[in-house]
């Protein structure tokens, strides 16, 4: 008596688990694969090759997914307690070194195929004719620089930064370079030419991140670090702080302008008719 | 120094008498084990408390509550809960219950010992632990309220005071300074452990005799021994920076709202990343290693099979303590590191998920021709099993620095570690409460609303966590105290709000666990067996709840493997460990 | 396989690490009256070459912070040693020489002498604790502060905190010049010997420390 109710007791409730895992499965696999929440599109050749390493990822680690969470459901269905014996075994060597092996050559691979993204924004610089614009990050704002037709960012000194009186990042009036450096809110460049950033903080540590560029960097006070891109697509794109920098984190937001190359040298001209 | 062990010399022999010896401050490792549970068990209450008040506000910025001055929760209040959320959870929850609390009671009863290797340092070790989080709470009362740097406590936010930020005066220097003091705890608690493991086993316990939770609490010890100083180092150079002007973490030149900082120059805020990360990686290790360990005991325990490559199993816990030393860098893809040496970080981290991939084909081999009974204990195994592939695998896709470049500091990251720390970590725990209560209180939890609590707790947070990765692929940002910002991120409100309602269930699961663990120390069904589950270790050949000094005297005999399940040839299907091979009963 | 006999389960289990028994307690040289098996003696070897563990990752974290800290370059200043630390690391080199003596002569039974070269060893390390702070003042008076320059930084707290591990261990060689040994758990040889491994260690500790603030100036 006891033990038949045991028995249909461990069958309900694996079969319980057995179904949750499936349905938590399938619900899962279903939104990724619908893409019901998802990327925005990529605006960069970057980009482009970022979600198609994405895509192996996620093949691999779905596929990996599906079959250990189904394999567990399929394990704790099948090997309920209903009156048999367990079996007896203490393991099998053979298949201990063919799943490690495997598991070696499926991540290791993963992690080299990813090396070609990587390095192509962090191993190898901007080319030498790249829009240079400098980033600089303050709670809770960003600040965009652009060195203006002298090509030459002029000098920033601490003491002189004042938001409150328009000089956000510091110009230092009594360098010439600095006369024609445009400071912008936001940031606006051309299409298809290449842009490379560099990356500031005044205060605290923030970071500059943009869903469609795929980009993200933090700006650490103390160092500059530089950053390249080639936008291909015209728009505009929310720009997110993407470390927490203290209690306006979450509204340090700017916005990422994507102009073909005439409008934004229409944009330059007037940014600097505005500035004499 | 430790190594002037006293006053366990004369008097631990008899059982003290006297509430304070006996409960308070106790030298009896079972004691400490149970204190150290319900530290964590405060702990968690708490972090789940604010964990709740942090999803409301998430889903309904501008919703009035009475606790708050004012009605409505500010940033800077949000980011303190977070920043106190992160920190009791990961300290003084998974530091303290999976290791300190059930390794303080059953690894010394396990590799038949009668005690702890040194008493009295372990006393000292949870009182530590105790003032410890005594520091940290008190952070929320010093004005300007608890820090609201994150649990990672980034300098220069970290170290510049006041100024940056409410809570990052006294409250940060609190949190700085109670963390220090757990370093302190947890070294001593490390060597303890390490001691009683090599020192002490029984006769017969070789090291292939080892029950897999004892050799998950050994690496554990270990990956805490040499983690936790290069924490304290941290820590101690992140005070002065703050209270003695010295440059550490803080660069020259900073401008804080127009205000010019001059007396520091030249530090390094990476610096700090390193050191943290360095013990940080190992930590999320020892988080997770004990409910490993229980796991794979209760698997096999309850299919009544032996573990399956037990050998392949230690070799992959001590492969993922060694590894685990090797990987900080994963956490600074994006801060400004070498990309050479992130790329080099890259490449062992997708290593450490071999020997986690080891791990989980070896549970499913022993699940694999088993008998298996579900009850309370072995669910909450199944769900680990479950929960530590859904979170493990999203690790796969932050160790590519290439994706991590999109997913850092994301709501992908938040799920990531939600699932494999959050919930696996913590359900090795409820697993492991739930086998060895009986044999700590000798009652049994109630098993029907240890069910209920278990199926609202295993679809709750998968109804939390798993909406969280897409949440981050959508690009929604992690430690935003609200999603008004910007167009995109007011279009994931919904799931947002569809997270906190399955929060609010789980959480209030929680309560019926709580009532379940209350009422069943006192009224539960009695354990009147020693060993109900017809497990084979050390633990259930004594009395429950065992004597003081836990085998009255003897030294028990080791003379079998930790999981002889089913063994063919023997009449009942487990040998427990010191049962001597003449005894064994034949088909 | 049916038919097989229970005794299988053995040899299935001697196959698995099998090894030999780790010896009870038998080696412990304190007193075992009562039920609970003692601590064997070996354990306080164990405990303290971790806690030493421990003490090194400390120290690497803060030497490794030193040398990336010094790398950065930007406003490194190297600090003037005062030359009362060469006067300290003798003082500290000589109790170490004074520590071998005394446990000797514990071992040969010579108590008094013990005693006495015990005594030295103990106030040599209080010396060397004076003299690293009459280094301090000596900085201190030279205008070298604690913020002062990482350089400095680095000075005081390396010194601070090997002063403290110092201090550790002056309390112990105390420890096992007055506790009543008589009623103990491990005999007062088996203390002085894991005190003396201790000073040693503070020892080469200090020189690490020395050889860090004066190569890497
Ligand atoms: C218990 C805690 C725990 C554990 C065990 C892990 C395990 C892993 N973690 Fe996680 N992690 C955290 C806790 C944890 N993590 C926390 C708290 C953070 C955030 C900290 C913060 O910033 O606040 C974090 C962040 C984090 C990051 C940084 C993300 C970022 O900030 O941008 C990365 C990046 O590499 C990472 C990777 C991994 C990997 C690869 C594993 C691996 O060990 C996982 C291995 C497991 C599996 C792979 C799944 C099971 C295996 C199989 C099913 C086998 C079959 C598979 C195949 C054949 C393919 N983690
Ligand atoms: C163990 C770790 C742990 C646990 C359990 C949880 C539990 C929960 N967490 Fe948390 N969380 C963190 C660790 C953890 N978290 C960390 C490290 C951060 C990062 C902080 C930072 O950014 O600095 C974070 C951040 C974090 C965020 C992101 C904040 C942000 O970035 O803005 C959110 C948002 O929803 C969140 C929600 C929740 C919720 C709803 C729960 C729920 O409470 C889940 C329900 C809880 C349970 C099911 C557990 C019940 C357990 C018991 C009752 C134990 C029983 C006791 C014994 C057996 C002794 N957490
Ligand atoms: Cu700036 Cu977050
Ligand atoms: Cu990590």
């Amino acid at each position: 008596m006891l033990s038949r109710r045991l028995e249909r007791g461990s069958t309900s409730v694996a079969l319980a688990f057995a179904v949750f895992l499936t349905f938590m499965t399938v619900v899962t696999v279903y939104i990724f694969w619908a893409k019901v929440w998802w990327f925005p599109p990529a605006i960069s050749d970057f980009g482009h090759e970022i979600d198609a390493q994405f895509a192996r990822t996620f093949l691999i680690t779905g596929v990996v997914f599906v079959a250990a969470q189904l394999g567990l459901a399929y394990a704790i269905f099948k090997f309920r307690d209903h009156g048999q014996k367990a079996a007896y075994f203490e393991g099998n060597n053979t298949m201990e070194i063919i799943w490690t092996l495997a598991t070696i050559v499926l991540f290791v691979g993963l992690g080299l195929y990813a090396r070609n993204a990587w390095a192509e924004v962090h191993f190898m610089g901007a080319a030498p004719g790249a829009l240079q614009i400098e980033v600089t990050g303050q709670q809770f704002v960003w600040n965009f620089r652009y060195a203006g037709p002298d090509g030459k960012f002029g000098r920033e000194k601490p003491e002189l930064v004042s938001a409150s009186t328009g000089n956000p990042v510091g110009l230092d009036p009594t360098d010439p370079a600095s006369k024609d450096d445009i400071v912008s809110p936001v940031i606006v460049v051309p299409a298809g030419r290449e842009v490379e950033l560099i990356i500031r903080s005044q205060d605290v540590t923030h970071s500059f991140y943009v869903r469609e560029l795929r980009l993200k960097q933090d700006a650490v006070p103390g160092m500059e670090i530089h950053m390249h891109f080639t936008a291909t697509v015209p728009g505009d794109y929310e720009i997110a702080c993407a470390e927490l920098c203290g209690l306006g984190h979450y509204r340090m937001h700017s916005m990422l302008t994507v102009m073909p190359e005439a409008d934004f040298e229409k944009w330059e001209k007037d940014q600097e008719a505005a500035n004499q | 120094m430790v190594t002037h062990e006293n006053g366990g010399g004369h008097g631990h022999h008899q059982p003290p008498s006297g509430f304070i010896r006996k409960w308070v401050f106790s030298i009896d490792h079972k004691v400490i084990g149970i204190q150290y549970l319900l530290l964590a068990l405060f702990s968690v209450f708490v972090g789940m408390a604010l964990s709740l008040l942090m999803r409301l506000h998430l889903a309904w910025p501008t919703a009035k509550f009475a606790i708050f001055h004012g009605g409505q929760m500010t940033p800077e209040q949000y980011l303190a809960l977070m920043t106190m959320h992160g920190t009791i959870m990961v300290f003084m929850v998974l530091t303290t219950a999976p290791q300190s609390g059930f390794g303080n009671y059953f690894l010394p009863i396990q590799i038949g010992a009668a005690d702890m290797a040194f008493p009295v340092l372990n006393m000292l070790s949870f009182w530590t632990t105790f003032v410890s989080l005594v520091v940290m709470i008190c952070a929320f009362l010093v004005p300007g309220g608890a820090p609201i740097g994150g649990w990672t406590s980034y300098p220069p936010l970290s170290a510049l005071g006041e100024i940056v930020g409410p809570g990052q005066g006294g409250g940060e220097t609190l949190w700085i300074v109670g963390l220090a003091i757990f370093c302190g705890a947890s070294l001593m608690g490390a060597l303890n452990f390490i001691t009683t493991l090599i020192d002490l086993r029984a006769k017969g316990m070789t090291l292939g005799r080892l029950p897999l939770t004892c050799w998950t609490w050994f690496v554990t010890a270990i990956l805490g021994l040499l983690a936790f100083g290069v924490l304290l180092a941290a820590c101690i150079l992140l005070l002065l920076d703050r209270l003695a002007g010295t440059s550490f973490f803080i660069p020259g030149g900073l401008v804080v709202t127009d205000q010019v900082i001059t007396w520091h120059k030249g530090g390094s805020p990476l610096l700090w990343q390193h050191l943290f990360w360095f013990f940080g990686h190992p930590e999320v290790y020892i988080a997770i290693l004990p409910g490993m360990g229980v796991a794979s005991h209760l698997l096999s325990t309850f299919s009544r099979k032996p573990v399956f490559g037990y050998r392949a199993m230690v070799g992959a816990i001590c492969g993922i303590g060694f590894l685990g030393f090797c990987v900080w860098g994963h956490h600074m893809f994006i801060s400004g590191m070498s990309p050479y040496s992130a790329f080099a970080f890259s490449i062992l981290t997708m290593t450490i998920g071999v020997p986690s991939a080891i791990k989980t084909f070896n549970w499913l081999g022993t699940l694999w021709g088993g008998k298996i009974t579900f009850n309370c204990a072995m669910l909450f195994a199944l769900g680990f099993v479950s929960l530590f592939v859904s979170g493990g695998l999203s690790g796969l896709f932050l160790a590519q620095p290439a994706l991590d470049l999109y997913l850092h500091d994301g709501y992908f990251v938040v799920a990531h570690f939600h699932l494999i720390m959050g919930v696996a970590a913590i359900f090795g725990m409820f697993a492991g409460l739930y086998f060895w209560f009986p044999k700590m209180f000798g009652r049994f939890l109630n098993e029907g609303v240890g069910k209920v609590h278990f199926w609202l707790t295993f679809i709750g947070v998968y109804a939390i966590f798993m909406p969280m990765h897409f949440l981050g692929l959508a690009g929604n940002p992690r430690r935003y105290s609200e999603m008004t910002a910007g167009p995109f991120l007011q279009q994931l409100q919904p799931v947002h709000v569809f997270i906190t309602y399955a929060a609010f269930i789980t959480i209030g699961a929680q309560l019926i666990f709580l009532a379940n663990f209350l009422w069943s120390v006192f009224a539960g069904k009695e354990a009147k067996e020693e060993n109900p589950w017809h497990a084979t270790t050390l633990e259930w050949s004594i009395p429950s709840p065992p004597p003081f000094d836990n085998f009255g005297g003897v030294e028990p005999v080791v003379y079998h493997g930790p999981y002889e399940f089913s063994v063919p040839g023997a009449a009942d299907d487990y040998i427990p460990q010191h049962l001597a091979p003449n005894l064994v009963r034949k088909a | 396989m049916p038919g097989t006999i229970v005794d299988d389960v053995e040899l299935i289990d001697a196959g698995r690490g099998g090894g030999n028994p780790p010896p009870a307690g038998g080696d412990d040289d304190g007193d075992s009256s009562g039920s609970r098996r003692p601590v064997p003696r070996r354990a306080y070897f164990t405990a303290l070459q971790l806690g030493l563990a421990a003490i090194v990752m400390f120290f690497m974290a803060l030497a490794s912070s030193y040398i990336v800290r010094k790398g950065l370059g930007v406003d490194w200043q190297s600090t003037p040693l005062p030359p009362v630390l060469w006067f300290n690391t003798a003082i500290l080199l000589a109790s170490s020489a004074t520590i071998v003596v005394a446990r000797k002569k514990l071992e040969g039974g010579e108590r008094e002498a013990f005693r006495s070269w015990w005594w030295v060893t103990t106030g040599l390390g209080l010396l060397f604790l004076a003299g690293q702070i009459i280094a301090w003042r000596q900085l201190a008076a030279a205008g070298m502060l604690l913020a002062t320059n990482p350089s400095s930084s680095f000075f005081y707290l390396l010194t601070a905190a090997h002063g403290a591990h110092l201090t550790g261990g002056i309390l112990a060689l105390f420890y096992v010049m007055f506790r009543p040994w008589s009623r103990s758990r491990i005999s007062q040889s088996t203390a002085a010997e894991l005190a003396s491994i201790y000073w040693h260690f503070m020892d080469g500790l200090w020189i690490f420390l020395l050889a860090l603030l004066t190569l890497g100036r």
